[in-house]
């Protein structure tokens, strides 16, 4: 592998970061929105939200982004293959999300919130000042835990061509006939990523469950 | 929708890619669970060292994405001289993938059940492999049943990768239906349902096994 090749690669990181790190940003707080939506029990949406949930914590990545980028245009809705990437990692992660956030606003202590209420707070203020805080720390190590798990489904969107880590290592490999190097230059990057999560992830369930004791 | 129609004409493709999606998972499960508890069961060894690699391994696992364990295990046997068709190679990588996640989890289980049975067959004189199958395996099995259906669940989304070493599987076959036709809405839909219809198959099972163990306490 040479220069060119090295080059390849680190785009092909930056891709993956990229595509990894707006689908964390845009899944963890739509995710909270529909754990609220069920938590809430809205009426007509809490049932919808529990089905498209269910439909897509079973749904492949490598399924639901050809269904994203190849489905959507015959809707007319053309979308490039970048924001297909996303909204796919997206789409899953909030799912995964909403089980997260929903767990924690259902082990929410009730007495908390009537002692809120009493105090006269509203609705929203009781959300953000009393509801919020709480469950984001109770939350956190369960959320970062599924972003380790959003990058690893992430080469995913190789399939409809985003030339991310994965792929541009397998275009490597295509060039040179060599496609092992490549293969094991890219698996020491995703070691070092998702292991730096997994190390965050276990310095935060400690302290969480130092602070719980 | 005219597309609708098209994928019910094609419906056998679809069908017999749900067929081989199913039997991959299912084999590529048995294989992972009896790795996974032989994997456990090693690493509850006296030996650090032995202990050690064994983890390291696991979890260096556990950080890599499927898809590109995938593409090592089916290009990466062969410089090793083992030549295997896509299909092996496919169910070789979720297992052994899969194996090292069942090893974590049992590990998991372990530690949060009570050492009590284990100090007291230590007492009566059991140890060594003895001590693990006897005393040591047969609760931590038990308590594992509801993640293994989780993990199940988790193999037959993996599977759908397998797409990219051209293992015919349920994905495989739609995007066939999709590119033959141009019906990739109807085609991908229909995939992704009978995936939903697949897990919640699963999740049934478990919860009918557990309820059976319930009444059986």
């Amino acid at each position: 592998m040479n220069t060119a090749g090295l080059l390849t690669l680190a785009a092909g990181a930056g891709e993956t970061f990229g595509i990894s790190m707006l689908a964390i940003l845009l899944g963890t707080p739509l995710g909270l929105l529909l754990g609220l939506v069920r938590w809430a029990r809205v009426p007509l949406a809490d049932p919808i939200v529990a089905v498209v949930v269910s439909l897509l914590r079973a749904t492949p990545s490598v399924t639901l982004v050809l269904l994203v980028y190849f489905a959507l245009p015959t809707l007319g809705l053309e979308i490039p293959r970048f924001a297909a990437a996303v909204a796919t990692l997206t789409l899953g992660s909030m799912a995964f999300n909403c089980e997260i956030w929903r767990g924690a606003l259902l082990a929410f202590p009730a007495d908390q919130l009537d002692a809120a209420r009493a105090c006269g707070m509203r609705r929203g203020q009781r959300l953000r000042l009393i509801v919020l805080p709480q469950i984001m720390r109770a939350s956190l190590p369960a959320l970062v835990n599924e972003m380790t798990l959003l990058i690893k489904v992430s080469p995913a969107v190789a399939v409809i061509g985003v030339v991310d880590l994965t792929r541009a290592a397998v275009r490597i490999g295509a060039q040179t006939y060599r496609p092992l190097p490549p293969f094991l230059v890219i698996l020491a990057v995703y070691v070092v990523i998702i292991g730096g999560f997994v190390l965050a992830q276990r310095m935060l369930e400690r302290r969480v469950a130092g602070a719980g004791a | 929708m005219n597309g609708v129609a098209v994928v019910w004409e094609q419906r056998s493709l679809l069908f017999d890619g749900l067929l081989n999606t199913l039997w991959i998972t299912a084999s590529a499960m048995v294989v992972a669970a009896v790795l996974g508890v032989v994997l456990f069961a090693l690493t509850l060894t006296r030996l650090t060292l032995l202990r050690r690699s064994l983890w390291l391994v696991i979890d260096l696992l556990r950080c890599v994405p499927f898809m590109l364990f995938c593409y090592l295990i089916y290009y990466g046997l062969p410089s090793f001289g083992i030549v295997v068709n896509n299909l092996t190679a496919g169910i070789v990588a979720l297992s052994v993938y899969h194996g090292a996640y069942l090893a974590e989890l049992l590990r998991g289980i372990h530690e949060s059940l009570p050492r009590d049975a284990e100090d007291a067959g230590r007492a009566f004189g059991f140890h060594g492999a003895r001590l693990v199958m006897r005393i040591v395996l047969p609760p931590v099995l038990l308590a594992a049943v509801p993640m293994l259906g989780n993990q199940a669940v988790q193999v037959i989304k993996d599977s759908a990768f397998l797409v990219i070493i051209a293992v015919e599987e349920l994905t495989y076959a739609a995007d066939e239906i999709q590119a033959t036709y141009y019906v990739p809405f109807a085609s991908f839909v229909a995939a992704v349902l009978l995936y939903w219809l697949l897990c919640l198959t699963v999740e049934g099972g478990v919860r009918i096994v557990l309820n059976a163990a319930e009444a059986r306490r």
